[in-house]
């Protein structure tokens, strides 16, 4: 059981597929505005994630080379249909609020990239929980992401009002920026130096340094 | 078990289709049964949101309001349009008094057509507001037609001027503070900002309502 403990829980911070692989941002950066519909958007996509991979893996071994491709996209795009299909259904505010995003976990590097690297190569229980595994590292992202600009920017979570603002004679003043898409640029950026400086293994190496310059000429 | 399955060739051409048309079926028969199964709940949502975007454009809603409660107030009826065809009206009625009525509007946008109300005053000529409940307008540019800041220039603004000529229009940039007629337009938007310009003129022109909005000026200023 050593193997699925780590398929399910590395990708949480060491081998999280926002703050490691940076891949995902669009979705991070667009749903993020309030914590209810991150929420949704995460649900959405760990469902997929797991679904997909797990569905993916069990005819790995029939999936001919040259069209795999394409047989994960309609295996995932299947899925996210019949998940935006739920949520219209029994979610329907929200899922307005989402618009196109969910319709966009089609074509969401992290579900296709854990179908093609680990799915294909493994058994159908171990896919199931990588999927979990890595929507779950999606979503620890994306609720702290959105809780931080929720917060901060409407004073609220989940619309109950947390800081009281001074428009209603509270003493926090909204910060606008932080309803912006810039806002989450920033947050994942500390976020991803935070991770990178405690588990200092995440940190790149620099492609190329800058040396200092022995000038012998005289200025 | 892969030695078993590892004995068929993958890429042959006859598992190529086998491969290719199961997947499809059993994908399309799974999505097409979703869409079946959860298509009643869907119509009532879109149903319940309808007369919430009906509500909120009359100034009734109140968010966590009981909706299906609130719209049993207004009524609902229909005038004859030019095309003879009946145009639906929704009237907030004040006693017995008509307090502001409630149009359709419909027309093309950017992508697709958008669907939505326009709430006036029992004068005929003077806006509540405008929203839409249904449109395919770009995420961040078209659906600024959906944001407070935008839809509340609508309200007070004039159909016609003193001589019954449709004056109401959405221009480019941004509309002189004192307009009394003119919207400002969506920035990165302009397509949508004409066609929603476009049809409201074409609503409230002799071939839609027109004709039911001046009886009702007419009716006021008795």
């Amino acid at each position: 059981m050593g193997d699925a403990r780590k398929v399910l829980i590395d990708p949480l911070v060491d081998n999280n597929p926002v703050t490691l692989q940076v891949l995902g941002i669009c979705s991070a950066l667009a749903v993020t505005t309030s914590l209810l519909p991150a929420l949704l958007m995460c649900v959405a996509l760990t469902a997929v994630a797991a679904l997909s991979t797990a569905a993916i893996s069990s005819i790995r071994n029939r999936i001919p080379n040259n069209i795999r491709i394409i047989v994960h996209m309609t295996i995932i795009a299947s899925f996210v249909i019949i998940v935006d299909q739920l949520l219209r259904a029994y979610a329907f505010e929200t899922s307005k609020q989402l618009s196109v995003f969910v319709g966009l976990i089609i074509t969401n590097c992290i579900v296709l990239g854990r179908a093609e690297a680990f799915a294909m190569k493994n058994g159908v229980g171990l896919s199931f929980l990588d999927g979990l595994g890595n929507g779950l590292g999606y979503s620890v992202i994306l609720i702290i992401v959105a809780t931080i600009r929720e917060l901060t920017g409407a004073g609220t979570l989940l619309g109950y009002p947390i800081l009281p603002l001074v428009s209603d004679g509270g003493w926090y003043e909204a910060n606008g920026l932080m309803l912006l898409p810039p806002s989450a640029f920033f947050i994942i950026g500390l976020l991803i130096w935070g991770v990178r400086s405690w588990r200092t293994a995440q940190a790149e190496h620099p492609d190329y340094r800058i040396h200092q310059v022995h000038r012998t000429e005289v200025l | 078990m892969s030695d078993a399955k590892g004995k068929i060739d993958r890429d042959s051409i006859g598992n190529v289709l086998f491969v290719a048309i199961g997947v499809s079926l059993v994908c399309s028969v799974l999505v097409a049964s979703a869409a079946v199964i959860l298509k009643p709940r869907q119509l009532l949502n879109e149903e319940e949101f309808r007369q919430r975007i009906i509500l909120d454009v009359a100034g009734l809603y109140e968010p966590g309001a009981n909706i299906a409660e609130l719209y049993s107030s207004i009524e609902e009826t229909s005038t004859e349009l030019a095309s003879g065809e009946a145009g639906a009206v929704y009237l907030v009625m004040d006693d017995s008094r008509i307090e502001q009525v409630i149009l359709p509007v419909e027309g093309a946008g950017l992508w697709a057509t958008m669907y939505g109300f326009l709430a006036v005053e029992a004068d005929g000529n003077t806006v509540r507001g405008l929203q839409f409940y249904a449109h395919g307008e770009t995420p961040g540019l078209g659906d600024q037609v959906d944001k407070p800041a935008w839809r509340e220039q609508w309200r007070g603004k004039k159909l016609f001027d003193a001589n019954g000529e449709t004056q109401i229009e959405v221009i480019k940039g941004f509309a002189p503070d004192d307009s009394e007629y003119e919207i400002d337009g969506l920035a990165g938007a302009t397509l949508t900002a004409r066609g929603v310009s476009v049809f409201v003129r074409h609503w409230i022109s002799d071939e839609g309502y027109g004709p039911y909005l001046k009886s009702l000026g007419d009716k006021e200023s008795q």
